[in-house]
């Protein structure tokens, strides 16, 4: 298995700390007039999203942890698992746990494309797009002639989400939605 | 293709008036100017210290000083009188913030100086260079530091109270440390970055001595005759009242040695044309070594290395 050395820590890298796959968020190159230096690292633990700051003797090295970030189509959920499948052509598919959809569950669309992260070839989280379209199954009733005025009302996505949307907004309505903000963008039919 | 340089071009032109400040300064005191090889046969033991070496011919390694302090010892040896020189230091692995691969150092000695006159001396020109300089720098020693700053003494602390008073600063799990790394962690991780205005910090434990004379405090405890001037959380010299005794530098290169092989590096011979020079007669001296590129930083007010530096190491 590949090994990085504390000077090789770069934001993104994904390395083994204690066990568990971590990305390195931030390293900070410390030194005493004389003696040891020392890398502060700040990482994410990619488990449990857990942030922690870790020091190393400058040299010190860890090892590579085998995580890939691919781009998948969600497909079902059968309950327990969440299924998505490569889009490269491969068919191939892999189950998620709730741990690891937790991130993109509000925003999930049968056949959209997800950026699903395996650590040694399980899912361990999922992104959403940072745009998605979903249809509202409920709301209250559209105020006709209201479509430039202020105020707004809550609307349930297909896909469970809650989010707030301008009064005109109907049962029916496909809505563009940031999932990172989870604000309502526009109607887009 | 990123060409541009690192630092802005006002940013190099206050860099050239720094530069020519310091000139002034040796030159009104009488300190001659050296230029010694970049290129050397020998290079230091300092077990933290890795230094880069080229193929000057098939077979035929050379250091890149990680310091010019060999080979200024040598001159002083030779009856050069009072000595700087502004020259760059190579040192590997080191990258970060605060530091470049390829860096200027600006490195002096003082025949007939002690440690305390060479701070004044150091004061004075950060005074010249800075403007919010202030020739009155306070001294304070390494002992008082930490107990002001952590509660504990670092020269009667046991080891577990160290690792304790490091852990609590953050997380060391896995890291094998000899009390002198926990006192370097402390030091370079909760100290230091306290250590906003100027101030000198003297009396280090005679086991971080490296090239100074060990001498005793107020306490009766061995100390080494070694300053750092720290300026904005930053360290930006370290002098030295030097060592001018062959035999015990000797025995110096000798024990880091054994600490190199211990930790797996590779040993370097002592340079025998220094250990030379020292038996024909070191002038009691004091030295100092200076980052330029920090100091630098504090005149323009760079919070990072690349503001001041025309291309740093991946531009370059």
């Amino acid at each position: 298995m590949a090994t990085f050395s504390t000077n090789e820590f770069k934001p993104g890298l994904k390395v083994l700390l204690d066990g568990d796959p971590c990305s390195i968020l931030d390293n900070e190159f410390v030194k005493p007039g004389k003696g040891q230096a020392f890398n502060r690292v700040k990482l994410r633990n990619l488990l449990n999203g857990r942030v922690w700051e870790r020091t190393f003797k400058s040299g010190e090295s860890l090892e590579a942890a085998d995580v890939m970030e691919t781009d998948m189509s969600y497909l079902y959920s059968d309950g327990e698992f969440w299924h998505f499948m490569k889009t490269d052509g491969s068919f191939e598919q892999f189950p998620a746990d709730k741990a690891a959809v937790a991130d993109a569950l509000n925003w999930l669309k049968e056949e959209d494309v997800y950026v699903v992260t395996l650590y040694n070839s399980n899912p361990i989280s999922v992104t959403p797009p940072n745009f998605v379209e979903i249809e509202v199954v409920e709301t209250d009733p559209g105020l006709k002639g209201d479509t430039a005025q202020g105020g707004s009302k809550p609307a349930t996505l297909a896909s469970g989400a809650v989010v707030k949307v301008p009064l005109f907004v109907n049962i029916g309505d496909v809505l563009r939605v940031d999932t990172r903000t989870g604000e309502y963008q526009n109607r887009v039919r | 293709m990123r060409w541009q340089p690192d630092a802005a071009l006002d940013t190099l032109r206050l860099r050239a008036q720094v530069l020519a400040r310091v000139r002034g300064f040796f030159a009104d005191r009488g300190v001659l100017e050296v230029d010694t090889p970049l290129m050397c046969q020998a290079t230091g033991t300092d077990p933290h210290l890795e230094a880069l070496a080229l193929e000057l011919a098939p077979g035929d390694w050379r250091f890149l000083q990680t310091s010019p302090e060999f080979a200024m010892k040598r001159l002083l040896a030779a009856g050069s009188g009072p000595i700087y020189q502004l020259c760059k230091a190579f040192r590997r692995d080191e990258s970060g913030q605060r530091h470049n691969p390829e860096f200027t150092m600006l490195e002096w000695y003082r025949p007939g100086f002690d440690d305390h006159q060479l701070m004044d001396e150091v004061a004075a020109l950060i005074a010249v260079c800075l403007p919010a300089g202030d020739a009155d720098i306070p001294r304070v020693c390494y002992r008082d530091l930490f107990r002001q700053s952590l509660g504990l003494d670092p020269f009667a602390a046991s080891d577990d109270q160290l690792l304790t008073c490091a852990r609590s600063h953050t997380d060391v799990a896995g890291m094998v440390l000899s009390r002198d790394d926990m006192l370097n962690l402390l030091m370079a991780l909760v100290i230091e970055p306290q250590l906003q205005a100027p101030v000198f910090v003297v009396d280090f434990p005679a086991s971080q001595a490296a090239l100074a004379q060990i001498g005793r405090d107020a306490q009766g405890s061995p100390v080494a005759r070694r300053f750092e001037l720290f300026v904005a959380g930053m360290e930006l010299a370290n002098g030295y009242l030097e060592l001018t005794d062959s035999a015990e530098q000797a025995r110096r290169f000798t024990a880091d040695n054994s600490l190199r092989e211990a930790a797996g590096l590779p040993v370097r011979a002592a340079d025998a044309r220094l250990l030379a020079a020292l038996e024909h007669g070191l002038p009691a001296c004091a030295g100092v070594a200076l980052g330029f590129d920090r100091l630098v930083m504090l005149a323009a007010g760079a919070t990072h290395i690349r503001e001041v530096l025309s291309f740093v190491a991946d531009n370059a």
